[in-house]
């Protein structure tokens, strides 16, 4: 083995010795593959943090009710007096009051321009009831103070307070004929709902006329399979409802299908055509590098080194160009994207959603992968080139 | 003119390499010229807007409904000489939530409102005197396999009817389509009658989406809608009225700024190019370096060799350009037959074409420009003796 591996290691050592000499041949290899690795990267760490974004909210012990056939909560209605039945299901936790930890929210659009813009986007403002905060025990209040109860008064997701204008604590926002104000910023592990306004369901209802709720979220006594299939029973069986119970993460998941399946196929498209672009330049640069070497090879080869040794010396020294190429399109990737949000229209839930970047190992090992591959294509062919040139005639040009 | 075989043998001296670095030109064109379709389907609502409409939506939301008593008051505005009205219906076909559009409207304002939609006489005849009447977008039947007088079942995911069902049903009576490709991309819709649709349904009766004026006079744009926002101010609901135009640039920007997403990969794809495009370049002058001093030798210019080595660049890169965006033209129908009509249709427009030249000439020059100085400093007597 070790008598096997001497030519070919002492070849490689000759070729990456050699490299300085190439060095402007080898930086177009590294730069075409950044280039590709650095936007498949960075698109598909935009769909990896949408998906994150919605994936990560909502627990599996909780459910959301909306009206049947509606798949998302701006289309569907809960008149008041069912979602008040809904609520006093018993397949539905209570708190140690006794009270159902369930809360009917209704969600209305409202119009905000992002920071330094002018353009209106749809914003979601969800009105609540008291148990929201009982039954979404991740979320808290990181600024200011949570709304009182019964009057004008709002908070606000860290996002979208980050992405539009005018939502810091203290400041006043008009919709409709009423004016609000911002008391406070919560998180919630980065889920959705930091992309939202949340105020008290009743004082909403109120100042957008709204008669029903748009939704019901509650937790489940019975988080198992069998508490769950019990209460959607339950809700089915019954013909005063005609309301769909879903399990929060699998709602939400749904909500994510469209656009991060969109983002997806942007990425590797653009990404597949980059990929092919920067192979036909690795050849090239390759072919040129074993062109500026044939008498080199050639002697190597007429005082007795195989063909096999060439073409892993080739190989090796494509590969480990593409991989440093790799590696700088995704630590570019790395630095300029990761973590800078953004916000889009979810065109499942017709609103705005705030999301990061997310550049994850698993991108990055992906973004490899893909370096790896133009490389070996870009290698092999001028790897058997250079091995099956006759040493005579490679010798006898030049 | 006379020196293209001159170039062209110069470019093709070593064929593989040209021909590798030809095809990373066309396919870097094929990227732009697709990339620049995505862009303007995205943003296509903005080029197919006309001057003379505006739209009136809720003031805080455009999701709010307006009451329909609206369009008489709209009417006695000076200016207005047309409104129509629509409301979102929240269609699902076959379980596909938001696989198209349809609106409730009144038909023969809305078909008005609309002279870019080409329909059969017969077939608006029929939608203006049913009542369950439907017309389809032609891109949208064909995708469906719909029919002329066929039932259409269709879900709402909003309006359930007054017995609580959500499934409606409707006679389809005609197709839309339109003449410009851009146009055809708003034909993705089916209308319904909106008299109908607000007898049959549970709730917000007496409401409806949006209203759509045309105005007699593109100037009076602002001032026109300004006179439509004041008749329902401090009314219980208020209303915002905007050029089609600006509607449509709004919109796209809820998506986000695709422009500049499109424009930031294509600085990368360009950038990549520029490099190995040129690295090539700079190694083939400098292979054919006595070549060059033998053409001084034979008399050419300074000047004139300088302009043989640019050309060569411009060469390459016009051929490579124009077969990638002629690549670009040949794929979009496929592209589009692959989306199945689920995305707007897209296509290469003159003005990408005009925006790719550009490109090319820009590239050329920077890909040219070393080269062919350094060849404009050559010295005869150095270059023939191999200094280099």
């Amino acid at each position: 083995m070790g008598r096997a591996l001497g030519p070919v290691v002492r070849i490689t050592l000759i070729n990456l010795l050699t490299l300085p000499q190439r060095l402007g041949t080898a930086l177009v290899v590294v730069v075409g593959i950044a280039g590709v690795v650095g936007v498949l990267v960075s698109v598909l760490a935009m769909a990896e943090g949408f998906r994150h974004t919605l994936g990560s909210t909502g627990r599996s012990n909780r459910v959301i009710m909306l009206r049947s056939g509606s798949d998302a909560e701006l289309s569907s209605g809960i008149p008041r007096e069912q979602a008040a039945l809904l609520a006093s299901l018993p397949g539905i936790a209570r708190d140690p009051a006794g009270r159902p930890l369930a809360s009917a929210e209704l969600v209305v659009m409202v119009d905000l321009p992002r920071m330094g813009e002018i353009h209106p986007n749809n914003v979601p403002f969800r009105g609540v009831q008291p148990a929201a905060f009982a039954i979404r025990d991740e979320l808290a209040i990181v600024e200011g103070r949570p709304f009182a109860r019964g009057v004008r008064e709002v908070i606000v997701g860290r996002k979208a307070s980050q992405q539009y204008a005018g939502l810091g604590v203290g400041s006043r926002i008009a919709f409709r004929d009423s004016d609000w104000t911002v008391v406070g910023i919560f998180e919630s592990g980065g889920d959705v709902h930091e992309s939202e306004i949340w105020s008290d369901a009743e004082v909403a209802a109120s100042a957008f006329r709204r008669l029903g709720y748009q939704s019901l979220t509650a937790t489940l006594a019975d988080a198992s399979e069998a508490g769950f299939t019990g209460l959607a029973a339950l809700v089915k069986r019954d013909p005063r409802f005609a309301i769909s119970v879903l399990r929060e993460p699998e709602y939400y998941a749904k909500q994510a299908q469209v656009l991060s399946w969109l983002i997806e196929v942007l990425g590797y498209t653009v990404a597949a055509f980059m990929a092919v672009g920067a192979t036909f330049g690795a050849l090239n640069c390759m072919y040129t590098a074993i062109a500026s070497r044939q008498v080199e090879i050639a002697t190597l080869r007429a005082i007795g080194f195989g063909g096999l040794p060439v073409v892993v010396s080739v190989m090796i020294e494509a590969l480990l160009l593409a991989l440093i190429g790799g590696a700088v399109g995704g630590a570019l990737a790395w630095v300029y994207c990761d973590g800078a949000t953004l916000s889009t229209l979810n065109f499942n839930t017709f609103s705005q959603v705030a999301f990061a970047f997310r550049v994850t190992p698993t991108l990055l090992a992906q973004g490899l992968a893909w370096a790896l591959l133009i490389g070996m294509v870009g290698g092999l062919l001028p790897a058997i080139r250079a091995a099956r040139l006759p040493v005579t005639v490679a010798l006898r040009t030049q | 003119m006379k020196y293209l075989p001159l170039l062209w043998a110069g470019l093709f001296r070593r064929k593989a390499r040209t021909i590798l670095t030809l095809l990373s030109v066309v396919v870097a064109f094929l990227l732009f010229g697709l990339l620049q379709a995505v862009q303007i389907a995205f943003e296509s609502g903005a080029d197919t807007a006309d001057a003379k409409r505006l739209l009136t939506t809720a003031r805080y939301s455009i999701i709010e409904p307006l009451p329909m008593a609206y369009v008489r008051r709209i009417e006695t505005v000076p200016g207005v000489v047309g409104v129509a009205y629509a409301a979102w219906f929240g269609a699902k076909y076959q379980n596909e939530s938001n696989a198209f559009a349809l609106f409730a409207v009144d038909p023969a304002r809305y078909l008005d409102m609309y002279p870019e939609f080409t329909v059969a006489p017969a077939h608006r005849d029929a939608f203006v005197a049913g009542r369950t009447g439907a017309l389809a977008g032609r891109r949208l039947a064909d995708r469906y396999g719909w029919t002329v007088g066929q039932k259409l079942p269709i879900n709402s995911e909003i309006h359930p009817r007054s017995d609580g069902s959500m499934t409606w049903e409707f006679d389809l009576v005609g197709f839309i389509d339109a003449e410009d490709p851009a146009v055809r991309g708003n034909t993705d819709i089916v209308l319904i009658n909106a008299k109908y649709f607000d007898e049959a349904r549970q709730f917000g009766k007496g409401r409806t989406g949006w209203y759509i004026e045309r105005i007699a006079d593109p100037a009076e744009a602002r001032a026109v809608a300004a006179e439509i926002d004041r008749l329902f101010a401090n009314s219980p609901d208020e209303t915002k009225t905007q050029p089609e135009k600006e509607f449509a640039i709004g919109f796209a920007k809820q998506i986000g700024d695709i422009g500049a997403m499109v424009t930031r990969i294509l600085i990368a794809v360009f950038f990549t190019i520029l490099i190995l495009t040129g690295n090539t370049m700079a190694q083939s002058i400098r292979e054919r370096i006595p070549e060059l001093a033998i053409l001084k030798t034979l008399g050419f210019s300074d000047a004139k060799v300088t302009l043989l080595v640019l050309a060569e660049a411009v060469l390459l890169l016009l051929l490579g350009g124009g077969l990638g965006m002629a690549a670009a033209t040949a794929v979009m129908p496929m592209v589009n037959g692959s989306t199945g009509g689920r995305f707007p249709p897209l296509f290469v427009e003159a003005d990408t074409w005009a925006r790719a030249a550009a490109v090319v000439l820009g590239l050329a020059l920077a890909i040219g420009l070393p080269p062919a100085l350094r060849a404009r400093r050559l010295r005869i007597v150095d270059a023939l003796a191999g200094h280099r």
